[in-house]
């Protein structure tokens, strides 16, 4: 296997008596799709805070891309290229579309410049390029003049998704995409994401077990903040630990 | 055209236009009256371009306002009696200059807003507005205590400072040069609201996980943006004390910062000719309720309570509706 680009290293994580994060160990290698799946509450999203910043860890060391990054605040580690979607669409709902996709081309390149101050950022070419590839590669570019809270809770994700693109991260981080989409649209999106764990390799953490199952390269099941298994799909599904302590609960739902 | 566009072409030739009819009818005291509306509406702009575009809700900018009035007051009055400000190690003369007192005015406002910024934007929320109210009455309370400049009097200043190729104590001359500078900083400020810097600023004032998660910094946009919004409202301090040849404390008062402040809501906070709208109307307000009653403020908090509960978006959303996205 070749290095990993995302390797988490024994984190813990605490929240007085709850162990949100149990000496949690998992590696994202490049062209993979690595799911993180777990019931609710069994603390994913502490996890990907703690990877993408706002939590840091109590213990254990977070490395990307050669780098250890566990103390860096949210702003370096997005500068690094980490690209991070959020479980709850995360925009500047006043902004129209295409200036929330400017927004991240404008992040992608790091600096304002005194130019900056006075140049109209919606009619900076380089910046718009980037933004309307972004929109188009999500098929977000017809609505690219709509204001964002005016958007379906689907397209929220989509634009999500799109503003990640325009920083070219060399990681994606994306905390449930499907979720609400919908059978189509997150078949639409399942087809997208297979294609873009080509460009960089995605820590995807989703509920869609259709998605899950149909993407991932590797998943993880974490269950009361622990990793219980690692492993491809079939190791995932014959995993006996796995179906009583997650999976089987499912069935019985 | 954008509706908005024409009424804000339509504030500024009112604005114009009532000075030019008093200058013909020979009634020089509207024309201060529209030179007062002028350099409060340049102190609104310049709060505005912090809390509209940023959400930076200051209750301090008397602090800059009062700065700016203080630069000139002191650079003048030491020039007025042939006293130097310091004679050592190097001789420096005040001056009855007004675009080096506008210099100074400028660069002393916005690095008390840089200090302050840097301290108060630590916080955020109610907390924000307290610190600054905070730093606000602290300086107001020092320039009480401080007899160099006059103490609690303030200083009277006994010409109007100079402009190369005009007589500033002609009223309409003085009004041209406010006015210029008015139509300066809107253009300024509006360029800056469309910039890649208006964008992320307001962008983090939406959203400030956002802006983190696509790699910037909102402190730094924050503290940017009041530095300049200082520097503004710190530039018509200056003008201020010009038109009338006094400063006092009072300028650093809270109540000039909330007033400051009510130029914006009555107007239209974010809108960018909000506190111009505001400004003029405060004016025309205080100028008029003022003859009926010396509580004319308590007609003014009616009218603000009408506006936050009835037309939350003030006036300019009254007449222009919702803004339009920037394209």
């Amino acid at each position: 296997m070749t290095d990993p680009i995302l390797d988490v290293r024994n984190v813990s994580k605490s929240f007085g008596a709850l162990k949100a994060s149990d000496n949690i160990s998992l590696t994202l290698v490049p062209g993979e799709i690595h799911a993180l799946i777990g019931p609710n509450g069994a603390g994913k999203s502490t996890l990907i805070k703690q990877i993408a910043g706002g939590l840091k860890a109590d213990s254990g060391e977070v490395w990307f891309d050669g780098e250890e990054i566990t103390h860096k605040t949210t702003v370096a580690r997005a500068r690094l290229g980490l690209g991070r979607t959020f479980q709850v669409s995360s925009l500047a709902m006043d902004y129209t579309v295409a200036q929330n996709v400017v927004l991240g081309a404008l992040g992608h390149r790091g600096k304002i410049g005194l130019k900056g101050f006075f140049r109209p950022a919606m009619k900076d070419k380089a910046l718009l390029e980037v933004a309307h590839d972004a929109l188009a590669q999500v098929g977000l570019e017809e609505f690219a003049n709509t204001i964002t809270s005016e958007l379906s809770h689907g397209q929220r994700r989509q634009l999500e998704v799109a503003v990640a693109l325009t920083l070219s991260p060399k990681v994606f981080l994306m905390d449930e995409p499907m979720a609400g989409l919908g059978a189509e649209g997150s078949q639409r999106l399942t087809g997208f994401l297979d294609q873009l764990r080509h460009k960089a390799p995605i820590l995807l953490v989703e509920h869609d077990m259709d998605a899950v199952f149909s993407l991932a390269d590797r998943i993880s099941v974490l269950v009361y903040g622990e990793i219980v298994a690692t492993g491809t799909v079939d190791e995932i599904r014959s995993n006996p630990i796995v179906r009583s302590a997650y999976l089987g609960e499912e069935d019985e739902v | 055209m954008r509706k908005e566009t024409i009424l804000n072409a339509c504030v500024l030739l009112g604005l114009l236009a009532v000075p030019l009819w008093a200058l013909s009818v020979d009634e020089p005291f509207i024309i201060t009256l529209a030179t007062k509306a002028v350099i409060f509406a340049i102190a609104g702009v310049g709060l505005n371009f912090a809390l509209g575009l940023g959400g930076l809700v200051s209750l301090g900018h008397a602090a800059f306002f009062g700065i700016g009035g203080y630069t000139m007051g002191i650079l003048a009055s030491h020039a007025q009696n042939y006293a130097p400000l310091m004679e050592w190690p190097l001789v420096i003369e005040g001056t009855k200059s007004m675009p080096v007192i506008w210099l100074f005015a400028v660069l002393f406002s916005s690095l008390a807003a840089l200090v302050i910024g840097a301290l108060s934007l630590r916080t955020s929320g109610v907390y924000f507005i307290m610190i600054t109210l905070a730093f606000g009455q602290m300086l107001f309370f020092f320039m009480i205590s401080w007899p160099a400049y006059g103490g609690e009097d303030g200083l009277v200043i006994y010409v109007r400072n100079g402009f190369p190729g005009l007589n500033t104590l002609d009223p309409i001359q003085f009004f041209g040069i406010c006015f210029a500078i008015l139509c300066i900083v809107l253009f300024l400020v509006s360029r800056m609201a469309r910039s890649s810097f208006g964008l992320a600023l307001s962008g983090a004032r939406q959203n400030e996980e956002r802006m983190q998660a696509v790699g910037m910094v909102p402190y730094r946009l924050y503290l940017i943006a009041f530095t300049i919004s200082g520097a503004i409202t710190g530039l018509s301090g200056a003008l201020f004390a010009d038109l009338n040849r006094f400063v006092s404390p009072t300028m650093f008062s809270w109540q000039t910062s909330g007033e400051i402040m009510i130029f914006i809501i009555l107007g239209g906070t974010g809108r960018l000719f909000g506190p111009v709208v505001g400004a003029a109307v405060f004016i025309l307000l205080e100028h008029m309720l003022g003859g009926l009653s010396e509580f004319w403020h308590v007609y003014l908090g009616a009218i603000l309570l009408g506006v936050v509960l009835f037309a939350r978006g003030g006036l300019i959303h009254l007449v222009a509706g919702r803004e339009v996205a920037h394209d």
